[in-house]
């Protein structure tokens, strides 16, 4: 899990993206112009044990595995959708 | 990224771009963006053997993957209803022309494992209950939901399409 500090941090947000997919691009770019403060985790970087694991993860909370899946304690946003992103994050 | 990459996704975005107007297909015309993608697939195709479709996780395994190497089993259902592949890679005239916008859409491919195209173990036999157009003017056939956007054989397009045979049922 990588971390990136911000100037707003709405506390616990978490972005599962793949390292060779646009729409996860675009979807950091847009957290980072928001400022936000987030861990991400690229999941086809990871080892098979822990992409099992994300996948798993992902699935209880969303019901399906897709990418960029982003999260905060309470709920997450499957895809690139800026304004359902803003909304979860509260900004 | 080094040069030689560089070069070897401009050549590979080219040759996708040219096979897909020889289809009747379109390659997104934002060059940056699809140059991204076209460098996610040279970083699969070096990963695993074979051109994932860069925005699924792979399995790593081609019998796994299979569905999903691009292009993918579900690109042209998704370019019938959405003007856009999953990656947006391909896209529907309309979205060439600028009448419609490329964006998320949902994911296609099942969640289930078994639920793919792959495994499902079909008791009909394979393409039973698909419809099959005939392309009015050189007499292509196809088996899939809609008439394709552009017949890849003579260039007509889909309007000149007539139902050749409808499934029962
Ligand atoms: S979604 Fe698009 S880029 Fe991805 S595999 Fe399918 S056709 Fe290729």
């Amino acid at each position: 899990m990588e971390h990136v500090d911000g100037t707003v941090d709405p506390g616990g947000v978490v972005l599962y993206a793949l390292s060779t997919c646009v729409w996860c691009k675009k979807t950091r770019a847009l957290l980072e112009e928001l400022g936000v403060t987030y861990d991400y985790e690229y999941v086809d970087l990871a080892s098979p044990a822990r992409q099992s694991e994300i996948e798993g993860e992902v699935m209880a909370r969303t019901g399906r595995a897709s990418y960029p899946t982003i999260c905060t304690p309470t709920d997450c946003v499957v895809g690139y959708r800026p304004d359902e992103i803003r909304l979860l994050l509260g900004l | 990224m080094a040069e030689r990459e560089a070069q070897e996704v401009e050549a590979l975005r080219e040759r996708l771009e040219r096979e897909a107007r020889a289809g009747g297909y379109h390659l997104n015309p934002d060059v940056e963006f699809t140059s991204a993608l076209v460098e996610g697939l040279l970083t699969n195709q070096a990963r695993y053997g074979y051109p994932s479709c860069p925005c699924r996780r792979a399995a790593g395994e081609r019998a796994e993957d299979v569905d999903i190497i691009c292009p993918c089993d579900y690109r042209d259902a998704d370019l019938d209803e959405y003007g856009a592949c999953y990656c947006a890679l391909y896209v529907s005239r309309d979205v060439v022309d600028g009448k419609k916008e490329a964006g998320a859409i949902p994911e296609r491919r099942p969640a289930k494992r078994e639920d793919r195209p792959q495994f499902r173990g079909e008791a009909a036999p394979a393409g039973s209950g698909i419809k099959v157009w005939r392309c009015r003017v050189c007499g292509y056939l196809c088996a899939r939901e809609e008439a394709p956007e552009v017949c890849p054989i003579c260039k007509a397009s889909r309007d000149r399409f007539e139902a050749f045979a409808w499934p029962p049922g």
